[in-house]
């Protein structure tokens, strides 16, 4: 049986007991799975495989489901969501769950981490793409932007990043959060965070010789 | 004689000719040493510029890619400042570095407390399975800092000083080494300690340990001693390695005297020499204090 993705909901009530979740969980739904779907080429440990770190640990329900309707970890694992004995705790952690290539929660982690993978597998001529996900307030801790604009100066174009905004950073982001990373030299897309046809085409945009940052735009958080 | 640190750039731009694994993360300390291994491995040298929490995370990443990143600056900023970097972007993700900091704790006094780092290893100490080489010597330092590359995708922190003994000792990595035997009690010296243990204990009956890797603790050597008094001299922290003594010998009555750098700020300026004396660490000062120790038994 192929999974799609109308049995997200499905996968996501294994968790959460609930078909409907509220913008919190569903935030990063879309984006998701339009990455794993479409995206990222190669499996858990192929040495070749694009690398998705999730940096924005929080509400890893939807990271969880998808990574289950792309058979990367049993859907079993899903009702034991946060037990003792689970896999699968309300923040990852990539020592358990073979399919998850970081550990996060603490925020600003991923960004920095994907510096180094991207570095690594540069070192090593491995061409596989690195991706992050952190959200619009994550981005208020400064590990970000020590990351960013070192790999805006290095032009690291293996490297990607998404940001999910939901407006929850306490003091915004005058000006924008795409303004940020297009300052120290990325490629930068904005982008409504539900629409896949419009994640796709940011996400396969063409950015030689810089990394790049897609925002995907969601309801605000409150 | 070259310094600790001298070597430490020698000896990393050797390994990186050798082994393509090795990568080196610099935070602008020392990068303009490394310009000639820069230019032979663009893609291997990387400084990030002052951006210490990048310095763990990128480690953190070339570590998940199977290489071996060696990172370095002065302890205060390796150490203290990404701390959290150090326990999620290394320990927690299950993958190793080596870090090598230069300064310790009262290396440049001139420069004042932000400078300063005594509390580098006990920080370590709350974390699991850290290896820590304090080498007393550029020669120890050498090959503790070879062993720590080759030591698997260990997490090891090797602690250079411009605090050093007049000549190598070449403790195993691991192991602590018998340099005196006496029959009233063991003292241990630490790395750049040993000098001036031997000095303070010249004429005394005791046993003098010497060790360059305090974490693993070697407690097998503490209780072939066979005394249950000891005394710890290290250049960090006062106290740091009590605990590991008292969990060696916790099945026995023993006592344990820690020396150290005190955790009071010492709002003094000047020199290595005039900060050892203040915290009780030249030949005087520890040397009253084991007698003080020792004419208790």
């Amino acid at each position: 049986m192929t999974t799609t993705y109308a049995d997200l909901p499905r996968l996501m009530a294994r968790m959460t007991g609930a078909e409907k979740h509220g913008p919190a969980a569903t935030s990063t739904l879309d984006a998701l799975w339009v990455l794993y779907d479409r995206v990222l080429r190669g499996a858990p440990g192929d040495p070749g495989r694009d690398r998705f770190l999730l940096s924005k640990g929080h509400g890893p329900m939807a990271y969880y489901a998808v990574l289950a309707a792309k058979g990367l970890l049993p859907e079993e694992w899903l009702d034991g969501f946060g037990g003792y004995d689970s896999p699968l705790g309300h923040h990852p952690d990539r020592v358990l769950i073979p399919a998850a290539e970081i550990g996060s929660g603490s925020l600003g982690h991923g960004l920095p981490l994907a510096v180094g993978t991207a570095l690594g597998l540069r070192a090593q001529g491995n061409h596989a793409a690195v991706w992050t996900l952190i959200g619009d307030a994550e981005f208020d801790e400064g590990s970000n932007h020590e990351a960013l604009a070192y790999a805006g100066a290095l032009g690291l174009d293996r490297l990607h990043t998404i940001v999910i905004d939901n407006s929850s950073a306490s003091h915004g982001w005058s000006g924008g959060i795409a303004a940020r990373f297009a300052a120290h030299g990325w490629s930068t897309a904005t982008v409504d965070g539900h629409d896949h046809e419009a994640l796709h085409a940011a996400y396969t945009t063409p950015h030689a010789g810089r990394p790049h940052a897609v925002i995907a735009q969601v309801e605000p958080k409150n | 004689m070259d310094t600790m640190r001298e070597r430490f750039i020698s000896v990393t731009t050797e390994l990186l000719d050798e082994d393509p694994r090795t990568a080196l993360v610099l935070a602008d300390i020392s990068a303009a040493s490394f310009t000639r291994a820069a230019d032979a491995h663009p893609d291997r040298v990387l400084n990030v510029g002052i951006r210490e929490q990048l310095l763990i995370g990128v480690a953190g990443g070339l570590a998940l890619t199977g290489m071996r990143p060696i990172a370095h600056t002065f302890a205060s900023f390796l150490v203290e400042r990404p701390f959290e970097q150090i326990k999620l972007d290394l320990t927690h993700q299950g993958v190793g570095a080596v870090l090598v900091s230069a300064l310790g704790s009262y290396d440049w006094p001139a420069g004042g407390r932000t400078h300063m780092s005594p509390g580098d290893v006990a920080l370590l100490d709350t974390l699991p399975d850290w290896t820590v080489h304090v080498p007393g010597h550029p020669d120890e330092a050498e090959a503790l800092l070879r062993h720590a590359v080759a030591d698997g995708d260990r997490n090891v922190y090797v602690r250079l000083s411009n605090h050093s003994n007049q000549d190598p000792h070449h403790a195993v990595p691991g192991r602590f080494l018998t340099v005196r035997e006496g029959a009233k009690a063991t003292v241990i010296a630490v790395g750049p300690m040993l000098d001036a243990v031997l000095a303070a204990t010249a004429d005394l009956d005791v046993t003098v340990l010497y060790a360059t890797t305090v974490r693993p603790f070697d407690a097998p050597a503490l209780r072939a001693t066979g005394h249950t008094d000891v005394v710890i001299v290290e250049p960090y922290l006062s106290g740091t390695s009590d605990h590991e003594a008292h969990q060696a010998l916790a099945d026995l009555p023993h006592r344990v005297l820690g020396l150290g750098v005190p955790k009071a700020e010492h709002r003094h300026y000047g020199s290595m020499d005039e900060h050892l004396r203040a915290y009780g660490l030249d030949t005087a000062g520890i040397r009253e204090r084991i007698l003080g120790f020792t004419e208790k038994l």
